[in-house]
């Protein structure tokens, strides 16, 4: 069994209002070295995979079929844990 | 001519757009399950809003998989007609048949509001009722309205006259003010090239009726009615 | 299965402890002392409320269900009824707003479509504390948010409510919320347990460790020692139940439904008590077979999560499968965990194994009562020996502008625009427009009109006299748009009850409700007690919020508060008056709290009922708006501003003060606008029920004015109304 981790993010260029909401209340609060936020997410997918390789296809199949949406989103994944 | 009407786990405006079609019009329609794999009886095709599959991932990502979108796209081919209202356009834009896609509304707050549209293309089934440029007003309900694309799109949606519906001001101004969502270039709602896809963000099933305070959204109704019985208006 | 709480931190006290082991004629074990403690909590046992509460009119020829079942059911004609009920979901919202809203929602209409109705409206009444503290701020948001997020999702509109601001709130805000159903008479469902040998099937979301003694918790004062104490607080997936909501009115229109219960507070052990108790029964649940979302859970675990989005169905003879079968159409798990028997135990079993077995009616019945002995407190006397004399002079054009912006009173766009008002598409007023929301009901030419009152404050200065007025308030908001109030539910948040003089507040508030139910003939239907509320010794004001249902018998004849026409005029219906007690100008403009609560004649109001429901059906009004908080000018001001129309009010002091004049929250008032042409009719009207009428002004031009005696005390634009009304509560909340 593999443990893979997505992470998806907004493209470059699209609006980030949940980021600069956080970013602006961070600065709020005193965070004044604060530059920037991204907001996006982050998905832990377990699954079964002949190989490290096989896994990190899958995980790439699951992204762009289902959980980011290319138009807007990019995505990055990693195997984190090798078979047990 | 025969309408169905989608029923998603989860979204709610079926009901009330099957009851300005069936009792407010007098047509034709049938609500039907998601997991029907033929639609070969209908003219038309309606997504409804609501919040299928809990808007979970993204709004109308799951519902894209539903059984009935291989019959809904290849009623897509076919060159007949789908209207996608609110949660039904997000399924659309995540289904690539129309272009972009929707973030969450800029205040990140849901907003349910009267809006001021500006009609800009009535060369379309769905819009033949109004005059270009006519102000309208319905109201928008929706946390993803957002209407997102990249310029490149946005130029190939303006040279193809595919913009439909733009929040304006009660004069017809296409401020940021009257752009309630934050949408690029003010997009309420986008038809796709060949003409037979509208995706809106605003509720014509909600301002159909005097009794709700408005009646533009009805002429979305007669408007691909009268059309598609060749009645001329 | 030990666990390490004793039955003290479970919230039962010793002669509760000896009664248990009385009844079993043993020691109870965890799990049995579990299942006693979360029953016999006061958020399911009433044990401090229930003497009270039984002194509550209940009955009428309109009510078809009062208390006892999920929720109220009243007669709307054509062989349909409304079931509502109003309920609380405060200290979740405390700990997490977001969450604690949103399953309050969710719990909320499970009630109703438990019944077999049709949801088709929630309102929400809020309390929160001072808007300067920033915690209150993300409370707010949170809040709101997490309604919006529920109810939208669900595809039910939320379409109206009330929202307070005091510092009393400010660790303890208050999170009711109303649902309301329409169903066909006969098709009512009931909570019953059927026959023996009936299965009992849980059907929605598996069951996990979440809310673990909530019902316990929502019962005690929240202290920060117990911090460690405190159950997880339940999230909430409206999705599934939406999916529930379908499932359940099929289930209920293909008639194969015998008794359905939601699970709310108190898990399994409540929603099979409950079923179980209403026909004698007994049962026998195998907890191995409820579908878990966590691993290792004990029998104690299962039988008192609070995981939301959970239904228990008994089904009709032979119709198990049939029921499984829709629940799956609906993508939803549907399993059978146990079946009713004929000996009157709850038997608890892990397969064959029996871990805990009591008497379903000790849980239910047997729940001590307590009669507690009440004590006017200090402060109700010093407060009523206010003498308004004493009031410095106010600058009054400061004055009004101050209260238009206070956010109690400004507009709540802010919070109404995060919700869905309109799916469904029967709100033909909606929130912000009148003083009631109005539903149509599609293909009849009826309407129904929903609030929610309660203006605590008074409550708290005069807990009878205020208990009253919020009744009051909620029948004259209905019938200011058109509707006859029909019945009333009710949500009573108080402080610890064991402390004579919150016990006080609760009984001279009951006895207010009751005194005005039955003068008005608005049955109690039914409600939801949340005691205990209270920080650091630090109560809150007694709220008894009123939610009430009315009928409209032609919707057509509905109306609004908006100005219609210039030249139209407006006149007052009731009397002019001195009081200032407990009114939003003494908050806002004196920094005090405190006074005589307006007198409040209950034969009066009735006329004024009355008066409001023929003039509305002979269409005499233009407009109609009740004075309530701010009193007479921000009343023409807020129906100035919902018209886009300005007004001149010329008033005769009479020796009144003119703060008291404009600003009085004193009940049974009106503001209407008429043609003037009608003035005789209603003049005719007026004089037959004995209510005065004044005309005060017309509707004219652009600006708001007042003058006292033809001397101008107010006079602003609309424009700069509505920016100081219009935008107070969005600001704070940027």
């Amino acid at each position: 069994m593999f443990i893979g981790n997505i992470y998806i993010t907004l493209k470059e260029g699209v609006l980030d209002p949940a980021g600069k909401a956080a970013n602006n209340k961070l600065r709020d609060l005193g965070f004044t070295n604060i530059n920037n936020i991204k907001m996006g997410k982050f998905i832990e997918v377990e699954l079964e995979a002949e190989s490290k390789e096989e896994a990190i296809r899958q995980l790439e199949a699951i992204s762009e079929q289902l959980l980011a949406n290319l138009v807007i989103e990019n995505y990055r994944v990693e195997v984190v844990e090798g078979d047990k | 001519m025969k309408s169905a009407v989608v029923i998603f786990p989860g979204s709610s405006g079926e009901n009330d757009v099957f009851h300005i079609l069936n009792n407010v019009l007098d047509e034709r329609v049938d609500l039907v399950w998601h997991k029907t794999t033929n639609l070969d009886d209908y003219d038309l095709v309606i997504l409804p809003g609501g919040s299928s599959y809990g808007d979970y991932i993204r709004p109308g990502a799951i519902a894209r998989y539903s059984p009935i979108m291989k019959a809904v796209e290849a009623f897509a081919k076919e060159g007949k007609y789908i209207l996608g209202i609110g949660n039904g356009w997000q399924m659309l834009l995540e289904m690539n048949l129309l272009p972009g896609a929707v973030l969450k509304n800029a205040n990140l707050k849901f907003i349910c509001s009267d809006t001021f549209l500006k009609l800009e293309n009535n060369k379309t089934l769905f819009t033949n009722g109004f005059k270009v440029d006519e102000i309208i007003r319905m109201p928008i309900a929706s946390g993803f309205g957002n209407y997102f694309c990249d310029e490149p799109t946005l130029q190939e949606l303006l040279t193809n006259q595919q913009i439909v519906l733009r929040y304006c001001t009660d004069d017809g101004r296409l401020t940021p003010e009257a752009n309630y969502n934050g949408a690029t270039a003010n997009i309420a709602g986008i038809i796709n090239k060949e003409g037979n896809i509208l995706g809106m963000m605003p509720h014509p099933e909600r301002c159909s009726e005097d009794i709700l305070g408005g009646t533009d959204g009805l002429r979305i109704f007669t408007s691909i009615i009268n059309k598609l019985k060749g009645v001329n208006i | 299965m030990a666990g390490d709480l004793t039955y003290k931190d479970m919230g039962l006290n010793d002669e509760e402890y000896s009664q248990i082991i009385e009844i079993l004629g043993r020691e109870p074990n965890y799990l049995e002392l579990g299942m006693f403690s979360v029953m016999w909590s006061e958020h399911c046992g009433y044990k401090s409320s229930r003497p009270l509460l039984k002194t509550l009119p209940t009955t009428g020829p309109q009510v078809i269900h009062g208390p006892g079942e999920n929720a109220g059911v009243v007669d709307i004609g054509d062989g349909e009824a409304l079931v509502f009920k109003i309920e609380s979901h405060n200290s979740p919202s405390a700990v997490e707003p977001y969450e604690g809203a949103a399953t309050g929602v969710g719990g909320i209409i499970r009630d109703i479509f438990t019944m077999g109705a049709r949801p088709i409206a929630v309102l929400n009444s809020l309390r929160l504390g001072e808007l300067k503290n920033e915690r209150v701020k993300y409370l707010l948001d949170g809040i709101v948010a997490g309604i919006a997020g529920y109810g939208n999702s669900l595809g039910i509109p939320t379409v109206g409510g009330e929202v307070y601001f005091n510092s009393v709130y400010d660790n303890n805000p208050l999170v009711n919320a109303m649902g309301v159903g329409l169903v066909n008479i006969d098709e009512i469902a009931l909570a019953v347990a059927g026959e023996v040998g009936s299965p009992l099937i849980l059907v929605g979301s598996k069951t996990g460790r979440d809310g673990i003694h909530g019902a316990t918790f929502s019962s005690e004062e929240l202290s920060d020692d117990k911090a460690d104490k405190r159950p997880t607080v339940q999230a909430g997936d409206p999705f599934m139940e939406k999916l529930l909501i379908e499932a359940c009115l099929e289930l209920i229109g293909e008639n194969l439904v015998a008794g359905m219960q939601d699970l709310g507070a108190a898990g399994l052990t409540s929603s099979i008590a409950e079923s179980a108790s209403k026909k004698g029964r007994g049962v026998r649940v195998d907890v191995s077979k409820v579908p878990q979302r966590e691993t290792n859970m004990t029998p104690y675990e299962i039988m008192l999560s609070e995981s939301q989005e959970r239904m228990l169905v008994v089904p009709i003879e032979g119709a198990a499968d049939k029921v499984i079968e829709i629940c799956n159409k609906w993508d939803l798990e549907a399993v059978i965990i146990g079946e009713v028997t004929d000996d009157g135990m709850f038997e608890v079993c892990v397969a064959d194994e029996v871990v805990g077995s009591v008497p379903v009616l000790a849980l239910t019945d047997d729940c001590p009562l307590y009669l507690r002995e009440g004590a006017e407190p200090e402060y109700y006397k010093q407060h009523k020996a206010f003498v308004e004399d004493s009031l410095a002079e106010k600058d009054i054009a400061k004055a009004f502008l101050d209260l238009l912006a206070s956010p109690t009173i400004a507009s709540k766009e802010w919070i109404f625009s995060q919700y869905d008002y309109q799916v469904m598409t029967n709100t033909v007023i909606v929130p912000g427009a009148a003083d009631a929301a109005v539903l149509r009901v599609k293909g009849r030419n009826k309407g129904i009109a929903l609030t929610t009152d309660c203006n605590s404050r008074m409550v708290y200065l005069d807990p009878y006299k205020g208990a009253i007025l919020a009744v009051c308030e909620a029948a004259r908001n209905l019938a200011c748009v058109g509707a006859k109030p029909l019945a009333l539910t009710n949500c009573l948040n108080f402080g610890n009850p064991e402390k004579p003089n919150i016990y006080w507040q609760l009984q001279e508030a009951i006895k207010g409700i009751g005194t005005a139910s039955l003068a008005l003939d608005v049955p109690v239907v039914s409600g939801n007690v949340s005691l205990y509320n209270e920080k650091e010794d630090k109560p809150i004001y007694p709220t008894p919020t009123i939610g009430m249902v009315g009928i409209l018998p032609d919707i057509d004849k509905r109306q609004d508060m908006a100005f219609k026409k210039a030249q139209d005029l407006i006149v007052m219906l009731g009397d002019f008056s001195s009081a200032l007690g407990g009114s939003e100008y003494l908050y806002i403009c004196h920094g005090l709290e405190t006074g005589q609560v307006p007198e409040v004649n209950l034969g009066k109001e009735a006329n004024l009922i009355s008066l409001l429901l023929q003039g509305l059906a002979d269409k005499i009004f233009n407009s109609c708006h009740d004075i309530s908080e701010g009193g007479l000018a921000i009343c023409v001001a807020e129906s100035a501003l919902a018209g886009n129309l300005g007004c001149r009010i010329n008033l005769v002091a009479n020796q009144l003060r003119k703060d008291a004049l404009l600003f009085s929250e004193a009940p049974s008032r009106v503001v209407v606008s008429i043609n003037p042409e009608n003035v005789e009719n209603l003049e005719k009207l007026a004089d037959s029920l004995d209510i005065k009428m004044n005309i005060i002004g017309e509707v004219t031009g652009s600006n708001i004015s007042c003058l006292v005696d033809n001397e101008e005390v107010i006079d602003v634009t609309l424009d700069k109304a509505r920016q100081v009304w219009g935008e107070a509560l969005k600001c704070i909340m940027a």
